[in-house]
């Protein structure tokens, strides 16, 4: 199990590393000087030239390469162009918005999906089933932002239990935080949970017609029991690679919900920085994200081998 | 009164009947045998008994189980005397066990579901129970997951299961059909040991007569939902059946097809201390890479118009030697040559030169089809082989008349694989390998997945074709009946090497080697079975 672990740290180091030097290139291949990117064309020549010797654009690209490499391991991201404040601040800040929705969005997408896949599994062909099959065909077919504003309508409007955007900050304590983050969750979790609930009841629909579930009917399981026993960990192997990549799509891909709630979040950190032309934020986020997808990855591999013993003296 | 009772059971599946009047009877300490061919509903009868059938299933009639008809027990009645009355042992070993889990933890489960026992307890239990089935803790620990265990393993993990709680009725749902014929005649014994210590009933089911004539007290012969006859075990089982069915059947496992002794030609496969070897897995890293040397150091040849056995247990290198022999994978030394030319060397034109005078029939013909295919094209693949390409029409007068010389007709051209039998399958994978007029012909266990019956005429096929064609067979298989039937030479396989070679007979019914001795001993056929008699 060490061995495996070590095996796939090694792979995570390695992909990092090639990941870097992509996003880098890419960032280098862009036609045009960055520096007159971040201007825009009316600059003057002498603003323009500080700012490239602020770049360090005037040192050779592998030079520039280690010295971005070495920065993102010390935690130094650079300074933010727009914001003249290092980006692992603003970084910092957003995360503490971005970390908390998407883990409670893909905690309600697990905690509702598996269940629920599950018991559509059960009750195969029954109306249970086929009600479930029905929402979340829904589920997925409806656009979140639009769910969104029903979420806003009904419970922050309507009912007031909720407040329908922006975030407090964790100053104030846990809850009123954790308040302003639940409709967002909400909204973000509900395709997701409606993709991981059809994979849970198509992965366990697999698993139940296997022969070892048959084996432990034989033993004197009843159905239930051998769903619950047998099938169901074996089903969860599928369900898993989904879910690493929900996890990485929920970091990443909340620009929408951000924008609906106003919450200060990465998505919009990004969105932003795109707009503002502050390559050193863009860059620095990528590489954020792209790294936070690999470790995710790299978490998943780990859990796979913690679930299936095939796994762990292979590599 | 009889432990196990069935009484004019009909099952019948979204309405179209399968079962008619089913009636079986055996008693405690009995061994009965249920023997037909796939489809005569044998399986469908023993998941009756334990109440393990397909939702859309209605059955009617009584199955008395010490007494109690199991059709009329409610669900929960039924899960107490699963495992606990009746224990059951599958046929596929490889897929039977939960990957997931232990196989003491799968053992230890039968314990803690009926008996309450805590987990350690029942892992005690489970570990006096594995030992028992010849699985002792100090080799194999219960610690093991099943992947870890060989087929052979496997299955007596499945009957632990199902002897832990001293069943009074085993059934055995072709628990030796997935094996090869050491570890069948192994499981077979173990079964039959463990039901006589604990005097509890089997019942056996198979398609193969003669494990069941050499297993049961008492044979029922079932087709198409029926029971046809029934009779004593034993070697007098065979001259007892007198239903024509039985006979048939009977006939069909001894059957031996016609086959001209040609005089062998030149030299056409020469294969010279040939070696593959796989590389294993690192263990770490920085290891230097280790290999398994799967055919180690091989010389024979093989001559035109012959044909030649190739036998051995699993995992003894024969498959692999098929695989050089088809210039599928490299070999790491020696040459293998065919008519003189090193398949080393062949590349492009060569090569299709070569895929086009060496063919191969495999086991399973449906996992080499395209199912999304139409016969025709299937058969008319390897035409593209041909130097130069072929008009359409003729092309389609080719592939019916290689439909016909397999025995199908020329407008099966237009159908997809699944709407053949098994043994029609088999012929189109023959009229595939045949039609680009090959000189060798590869043949891996062509029969080993067909009933006795088709088994049969699928031979006579073989053997005719090989007359008028003067093909020349490589007949790879581990039933030795089959290669007693139907090659000239045989050589035996064990840990890469051929360890013994000769006249088939000779070397079947004198065998030198321990290996071939314990191929021989092993294996049931049916003409060494009677001849005991």
């Amino acid at each position: 199990m060490l061995s495996f672990v070590l095996r796939r740290f090694a792979s995570l180091v390695a992909t990092l590393v090639v990941a870097s030097a992509v996003v880098f290139t890419a960032m280098e291949v862009l036609p045009g000087d960055p520096a007159q990117v971040m201007l825009g064309t009316q600059a003057q020549p002498d603003t323009l030239a500080a700012l490239r010797t602020k770049l360090g654009l005037d040192k050779p690209a592998p030079e520039r390469y280690v010295a971005w490499v070495g920065g993102l391991v010390r935690g130094d991201l650079g300074t933010s162009y727009t914001y003249s404040t290092p980006v692992s601040e603003l970084v910092g800040e957003r995360l503490q918005v971005s970390l908390p929705l998407a883990l409670l969005a893909l905690s309600l997408t697990i905690l509702v999906a598996i269940p629920v896949g599950a018991l559509a599994a059960a009750r195969r062909n029954s109306m249970t089933d086929l009600s479930i099959m029905g929402v979340t065909q829904v589920g997925i077919a409806v656009p979140n932002f639009w769910f969104a504003m029903l979420l806003v309508i009904l419970f922050a409007i309507t009912l007031r239990w909720l407040p329908a955007g922006g975030f407090p900050g964790w100053g104030n304590g846990p809850w009123p935080a954790l308040r302003g983050l639940i409709l967002p969750a909400v909204a973000l979790a509900l395709p997701q949970a409606s993709i991981l609930a059809r994979v849970m009841r198509s992965s366990l629909l697999d698993t139940l017609g296997e022969d070892y579930v048959r084996t432990a009917r034989a033993k004197g399981l009843s159905e239930g029991q051998a769903l619950r026993r047998h099938a169901l960990r074996n089903a969860l192997i599928p369900v898993l690679t989904i879910v690493g990549l929900q996890f990485s799509f929920l970091i990443a891909g909340t620009i929408v919900i951000e924008n609906v709630f106003y919450l200060p979040g990465i998505g919009r950190l990004v969105f932003q920085a795109i707009n503002q032309r502050d390559l050193i934020v863009v860059k620095s986020v990528v590489m954020l994200l792209v790294a936070s997808v690999i470790v995710v990855n790299f978490l998943v591999d780990i859990a796979y081998a913690i679930v299936d013993p095939r796994l762990r003296r292979r590599g | 009164m009889s432990l196990l009772s069935i009484e004019d059971l009909d099952l019948s599946i979204a309405g179209t009947p399968i079962l008619r009047k089913v009636s079986l009877q055996l008693a405690a300490g009995e061994v009965l045998g249920v023997v037909g061919e796939s489809g005569s509903g044998k399986s469908l009868t023993a998941l009756t008994v334990m109440r393990l059938l397909p939702r859309q299933v209605r059955t009617a009639g009584r199955v008395l189980l010490d007494g109690t008809d199991v059709l009329a027990l409610s669900e929960a009645a039924m899960c107490e005397r699963r495992g606990r009355a009746v224990g059951m042992v599958f046929q596929e070993p490889m897929t039977a066990l939960n990957p997931l889990k232990t196989i003491g933890a799968q053992v230890a489960e039968v314990f803690s579901l009926h008996l309450g026992l805590s987990r350690a307890d029942a892992e005690r239990r489970a570990s006096s129970v594995l030992e028992r089935v010849g699985l002792p803790p100090a080799r194999i620990p219960p610690t093991r997951y099943p992947h870890e265990l060989s087929g052979g393993q496997r299955q007596r993990v499945v009957i632990a299961m199902a002897v832990a709680l001293s069943p009074r009725l085993v059934i055995a749902d072709e628990p030796t059909t997935a094996l090869d014929v050491t570890m069948q005649a192994q499981i077979l014994k173990l079964l039959r040991r463990l039901v006589a210590e604990d005097g509890a009933g089997l019942m056996l089911i198979s398609h193969d007569l003669a494990v069941v004539a050499a297993m049961a007290d008492r044979i029922a012969v079932m087709r198409r939902g029926e029971v046809v006859e029934t009779g004593p075990g034993g070697a007098a089982a065979f001259e007892a059946l007198v239903h024509p069915y039985a006979v048939a059947l009977r006939e069909a496992s001894a059957h031996e097809p016609a086959r001209p002794a040609a005089p062998p030609g030149e030299p056409l496969l020469t294969v010279d201390k040939a070696v593959r070897d796989y590389p294993l897995p690192r263990p770490h890293p920085f290891a230097a890479r280790r290999h398994n040397r799967a055919v180690d150091g091989v010389s024979f040849t093989v001559h035109r118009g012959e044909s030649v056995g190739l036998v051995g247990e699993s995992g003894c290198g024969k498959s692999t030697l098929a695989r050089a022999v088809l210039a599928l994978e490299p070999l790491q030394g020696g040459r293998i040559a065919l008519a003189g030319h090193d398949l080393a060397g062949l590349r492009g034109p060569t090569m299709a030169a070569f895929r086009r005078r060496v063919q191969m029939v495999f086991q399973d013909p449906y996992g080499s089809f395209d199912p999304r295919h139409r016969a025709g094209r299937i058969v008319g693949e390897p035409l593209r082989l041909l130097d130069e390409p072929i008009a359409p029409d003729a092309r389609g007068r080719m592939v019916a008349q290689a439909l016909v010389e397999v025995g199908l007709a020329p407008g099966d051209a237009d159908k997809y694989p699944h709407e053949f039998s098994g043994g029609q399958r088999q012929r189109l994978a023959i009229a595939r390998a045949l039609i680009t007029r090959p000189d060798l012909v590869v043949l891996d266990e062509p029969v080993s997945a067909l009933d006795v019956s088709i088994r049969a005429q699928i031979l006579d096929l073989l053997a005719d074709l090989q007359t008028r064609l003067g093909l020349t067979y490589l007949f790879i298989s581990h039933d030795l009946g089959v290669v007693r039937a139907m090659t000239d030479r045989v050589m035996v396989m064990s840990g890469g090497r051929i360890v013994e070679e000769g006249d088939t007979r000779t070397v079947l019914d004198h065998p030198r080697d321990p290996v071939t001795r314990g191929l021989v001993d092993a294996s049931q056929h049916l003409d060494r079975l009677l001849s005991q008699a």
